[in-house]
């Protein structure tokens, strides 16, 4: 059978992440030093899990609503209210979904048209052109640079607008690169924005994430923005629980409309475990003022600085991050490709990270180098590429 | 009192023992002078006083018979239980000793090569110290976690280990 005749064209053009291969020679080695995980190395909290055995214990194995459960819909909205002062109302704006992974796909299902554009920063996180091109529409990259902090200008975005520019999706805090956007520097996108039809897709899910001072700014607090922002966030990153596969999206009701239209006919709703857990995550940061999250956040905090420190010591110029759990210095000194420099240093000396590459085309020059894992290991790891380094310098 | 720097100190050397002075200055965002004072008062006054290494002795061949015992006393005048802990202390089986709230007074963990030695320890030396009035001895079985540490199933890392 010729499948290429029957597979849909427009999924089968979407490349396979390059980040497969990486993963198929790290499972071959066994004393592989992973700097390639995508996920925090806290494991959740006991009593946020203790609450979702009690509700399977207590026979809780229903749907939810299809919003999700009203009372983790409250939570949420308290939740943004108080951090990032931004309102949404828990009955019709906001929607409980299975991770923020989901919500990108609704977002630009709802959104997208034939021929529409999406811009997005580059390097970015790797689902979004992938969405952009399931949902009919055509990712435009808007590369974003080491010495703007990766952060999006208001020049390069309003040199990124064409007459079909549908949408801006905003990913701050950057995964891969760590970057932030303050207060003020969305402040100058939303100049952009102002008086377009533009909408903002704010994946947010780093925001408990950040560092030296950094506070996060939700891009619909700015005023203005909110009519055109979708905001997505989860409990992944924040309360290391990205298994459960808990997020949500947050919009106004007319934008929420067809989300929720797409989120009830193909995913009903996220699992009740997963909420039932998240609930209880919320709950307890509230009552402790977000002692788990701080606490972890005062962890990567100093892996970070142990990981930017040691790649600049080693030569490799490394942009201070102020957000996610990521750093993502310069290789340009070697030489080499981001490709052939994690492939080699995977085989010679047993490290792996994920060629800058893996998030876009401006990620070329760049490793993105996960600090989620042990100190002793982020020591060894450095160790290991720093002897590395010095052979190809 | 400990400022932030000695709680951080402390809080990355608990993580990894192994961490150096310049490490440590850089995940502090100190100098390794400030640092070095920093640990060598806290050294000074007690408060940083050991680095161990932890084995699991049951899954080697090594013989090993471990306890707690708990212990009743009759505290001495002046020096209250202090004392006689001062006594227990010193036996090279005690491996850590604890004055305790509740039903007995002190409790002792301790270990010895075999099930004679330690009996030994037990009515020959301790049950005989002046001021103990009488002790109960429980055998351990297993150990599951110690120190924070999960000895049963060794912590693997679960995670995927390659990720966007």
């Amino acid at each position: 059978m010729d499948y290429s005749k029957v597979l849909n064209q427009r999924v089968a053009s979407v490349p396979p992440s390059g980040i497969r291969k990486f993963f198929d020679i790290v499972q071959k080695i066994p004393d592989a030093i992973s700097l390639g995980v995508g996920e925090p190395d806290f494991v959740t909290p006991w009593p946020i899990r203790d609450a979702a055995i009690q509700s399977i214990e207590e026979g809780r194995t229903q749907y939810t609503s299809n919003w999700g459960l009203p009372e983790l819909r409250e939570h949420i909205a308290r939740y943004l209210q108080t951090r990032y002062d931004v309102a949404y109302d828990p009955a019709n704006e906001i929607l409980v979904t299975v991770g923020a992974s989901e919500g990108i796909d609704l977002a630009m299902r709802a959104l997208v048209m034939p021929g529409d554009e999406v811009l997005i920063p580059d390097p970015s996180y790797v689902s979004y052109s992938p969405c952009v091109i399931f949902a009919g529409g055509t990712p435009v990259p808007v590369r974003t640079r080491a010495e703007n902090g990766f952060a999006i200008t208001p020049e390069e975005l309003r040199a990124a607008i064409t007459p079909r520019t549908k949408a801006l999706i905003l990913p701050y805090p950057n995964n891969p690169t760590g970057g932030v956007m303050s207060r003020e520097e969305l402040c100058a996108l939303a100049e952009v924005l102002r008086g377009t039809d533009i909408m903002v897709v704010s994946d947010e899910i780093y925001s408990e994430l950040v560092y030296e001072g950094h506070v996060h700014t939700a891009f619909a607090s700015i005023p203005g923005m909110r009519e055109r922002t979708i905001t997505l966030n989860g409990f992944s990153k924040a309360f290391a629980m990205t298994g459960w596969r808990v997020g949500y999206a947050c919009a106004p009701r007319e934008l929420m409309t067809p989300m929720f239209r797409i989120h009830q006919y193909t995913m009903l709703c996220a699992s009740m475990q997963g909420q039932v857990a998240a609930s209880e995550a919320l709950k307890r940061a509230f009552l402790t003022q977000y002692e788990d999250v701080r606490k972890m956040v005062a962890s990567y905090d100093r892996r970070r600085r142990l990981m930017v420190e040691g790649f600049n010591a080693m030569g490799l110029s490394c942009f201070t991050p102020r957000g996610a759990f990521y750093v993502f210095p310069s290789i340009e000194r070697t030489g080499m490709s981001s490709e052939a420099f994690c492939t080699e240093l995977l085989e010679s000396r047993q490290v792996a990270c994920v060629p800058g590459t893996a998030f876009g085309e401006s990620g070329e020059g760049f490793i993105r180098c996960s600090y989620a894992t042990s100190i002793e290991k982020l020591r060894e790891a450095l160790r290991r590429m720093e002897s590395f380094v010095r052979g190809k310098m | 009192m400990l400022s932030t720097l000695d709680m951080q100190i402390l809080e990355i050397l608990c993580e990894d023992p192994k961490i150096t002075v310049e490490e440590l200055a850089t995940m502090t965002g100190s100098d390794g002078e400030t640092v070095s004072k920093s640990m060598e008062r806290m050294r000074r006054e007690g408060i940083l006083v050991g680095v161990q290494t932890l084995v699991n002795w049951e899954r080697t061949d090594r013989e090993l018979v471990r306890a707690v015992i708990e212990v009743n006393v009759q505290p001495q005048r002046e020096k209250g239980f202090d004392a006689i802990a001062q006594r227990i202390m010193q036996y090279d089986e005690v491996r850590s000793l604890y004055l305790m709230s509740g039903a007995y007074d002190l409790l002792v963990e301790c270990e010895a090569a075999t099930l004679r030695e330690l009996a030994q320890f037990v009515h020959s030396r301790l049950s005989v110290i002046e001021g103990v009035t009488g002790t109960s001895t429980h055998f351990q079985l297993k150990t599951y976690k110690y120190g924070g540490t999960v000895f049963e199933s060794p912590n693997t890392d679960l995670r995927q280990a390659v990720m966007p």
